[in-house]
């Protein structure tokens, strides 16, 4: 009975015993939804009739804010977007200054993007490898993850004096070159991490017999319904589309890269995305030693001069970012304007999040928290 | 050693100088000789394991020693709490690394990251959830007075619009060191009675 009196409808079960509907609301504060998203579920026993995400809960305006800084002030802010993976984000603002700009990278400060995007991939997707593990009920992955974390945390401070919101690239360049000897600090924490990948972790989640049970075959997505709804990223190639801004919309130097491969699988599920994502750790492990092997000498940042005006212009300038395509849109008005007139961000979150109610549709409840995790979502990024 | 040689710092019963981050003398001995009662802490202590102390001050002591956190992660703060209860900074050397899910559960609240208005309310709630004694820790800059949108139209200016503030850890995001330290001076507060 709702409170008019009314009687709710009443829907027979799987096992034929009437059970009512029954509302469940799940966050914002929950343990689970990797920030302050929260759901509406309306289940009928143990299983998922209908899920409606409410969102919101962070929205800061960011893009608002981007209209009322500076050029380069934004830098800083597009950091806060996905706080899990900041430099990708901020490759993608201020390779949407360049492409208005026409601004020339030296190479060598295209090998130093290059390095520091893959190392936040890394982090990435270790802060997911350890949350899901812990969605799915196991505590120690993500202490051996987070170990991990901080090696490369480590290097990004020695760069640029912050573990996150970095605020290092700039319009033509990057900000500092690499510090003496952290180019060899780099190389032996990849030997480690190497080792950490083939041993830790396949260790830890592939001989998991629950994390096996919990993961495959849950939460499969179909190749064609995964490009219907928009999908990019690894939750995109976990179900056999090969599509990877890297090599189809090629930015920076990933195309003279000889060691960049997209990680793809074809089963669609939960197992297959971690399968990707750990895919992709080895690939960025590849990637970094191919550039550390070739980086050239050189300046880092191109000479714009001491006062730096976007020409105008308007430009769309996308990254493949740790959860799918990182985009900005930005229209400069030129002239003496020191402001972007707008910069639109596409958060791949935010698009990858659409299709969670398709997935849980007669689901069990049990599998909620199973499926969420492995879309990896940043709530920054939804919500922005 | 015989049982009347000891040195005075070997029969305190509360063993106070085990504590690994004492910040200031917890000690304040009143007299050197073996059998003479001494003050430790504000607590009376002699050699026969007989400790004078009042309810509160015992109390006090017990909450400071684990004041277990809600897990609050709402934006970047949340990623470096997490690194602070890992296994690099590993928070549960001072207690406080047990984070509940349920705030009926937790002692203290970590706001770690930007309050927007539209979360304001369910803070206040979580706030008023939370069984008495509770303490509240603004983690970054956007918890304790905005920070860097300060002029955004969404977000609250400073978490302590809502509910009252014990301890403001600065930064962007702050350190896992600097909310160890945040974490440290809670317990301070806690210990004085606070």
């Amino acid at each position: 009975m709702d409170a008019a009196g009314i009687p709710l409808p009443v829907i027979e079960s799987d096992e034929g015993l009437e059970t009512e509907e029954l509302i469940l609301n799940m966050g914002p504060q929950h343990p689970s939804t990797h920030g302050v998203l929260r759901l509406v579920l309306k289940l009928q026993g143990e299983k998922v009739i209908e899920c409606l995400p409410v969102m919101g809960y962070l929205h800061r305006g960011i893009e608002k804010i981007f209209e009322w800084r500076t050029f380069h002030q934004g830098i800083r802010y597009a950091d806060q977007a996905d706080y899990v993976s900041n430099m990708l984000q901020e490759h993608c603002y201020a390779g949407a200054m360049e492409a208005i700009g026409n601004i020339d990278i030296p190479r060598r400060a295209e090998y130093i993007r290059v390095i520091v995007d893959e190392m936040s991939r890394c982090a990435s997707h270790l802060v997911w490898l350890g949350t899901y593990g812990l969605d799915v009920g196991a505590t120690t992955p993500m202490l051996y993850c987070f170990r991990d974390r901080e090696e490369i945390l480590d290097m990004f401070e020695e760069l640029c004096g912050s573990r996150m919101n970095f605020n290092y690239f700039r319009p033509g360049g990057v900000l500092y070159d690499f510090p003496p000897g952290m180019l060899a600090k780099l190389e032996r924490f990849l030997d480690r991490f190497e080792d950490h990948i083939a041993h830790d972790y396949v260790e830890l989640f592939e001989t998991n017999e629950i994390f096996l049970e919990r993961t495959i075959g849950v939460g499969g997505i179909p190749g064609a319904i995964a490009t219907q709804y928009g999908l990019t990223g690894p939750i995109l190639r976990a179900s056999g589309v090969d599509w990877d801004l890297r090599k189809d919309r090629p930015y920076s130097i990933y195309p003279e890269l000889a060691s960049f491969q997209s990680v793809t699988a074809v089963e669609g599920d939960a197992y297959a995305r971690y399968k990707v994502r750990l895919g992709e750790l080895r690939r960025s492990v590849a990637i970094i030693r191919e550039c550390i092997a070739n980086i050239p000498g050189g300046a880092v940042r191109a000479r714009l001069g001491h006062v730096w005006k976007c020409p105008k212009g308007e430009a769309y300038y996308t990254v493949e970012g740790a959860k799918g395509e990182v985009g900005i849109y930005m229209i400069s008005s030129g002239g003496s304007a020191t402001n972007p007139f707008r910069a639109k961000m596409r958060g791949p979150s935010f698009n990858n999040l659409q299709i969670l109610p398709w997935l849980l549709q007669g689901r069990l409840v049990a599998d909620v928290v199973a499926i969420l995790g492995s879309i990896d979502i940043v709530l920054g990024d939804v919500d922005r | 050693m015989a049982i009347d040689q000891k040195t005075p710092t070997d029969v305190h019963p509360i063993d106070f100088e085990e504590d690994v981050i004492q910040r200031r003398p917890l000690t304040t001995q009143t007299g050197m000789g073996g059998h003479e009662p001494r003050m430790i802490g504000g607590i009376l202590a002699n050699d026969d394991n007989i400790v004078f102390t009042t309810v509160n001050q015992i109390i006090s002591w017990a909450r400071s020693r684990s004041p277990w956190p809600l897990g609050y992660g709402l934006a970047c703060c949340a990623i470096e709490m997490m690194a602070s209860a890992a296994s690099h900074h590993d928070l549960a050397r001072f207690g406080a690394e047990v984070f509940r899910s349920s705030p009926r559960q937790a002692d203290v609240m970590i706001v770690a990251g930007t309050v927007t208005h539209k979360m304001a309310p369910r803070l206040r709630r979580l706030y008023e959830q939370m069984p008495e004694p509770k303490w509240v820790i603004a983690m970054g800059n956007c918890a304790s007075s905005g920070g860097e949108f300060w002029d955004s139209y969404a977000t609250l200016q400073g978490v302590d619009t809502v509910v009252p503030v014990d301890v403001y850890v600065p930064g962007c995001p702050p350190r896992p060191e600097a909310l160890t330290e945040g974490v440290l001076r809670l317990r301070e507060k806690i210990f004085k009675g606070g």
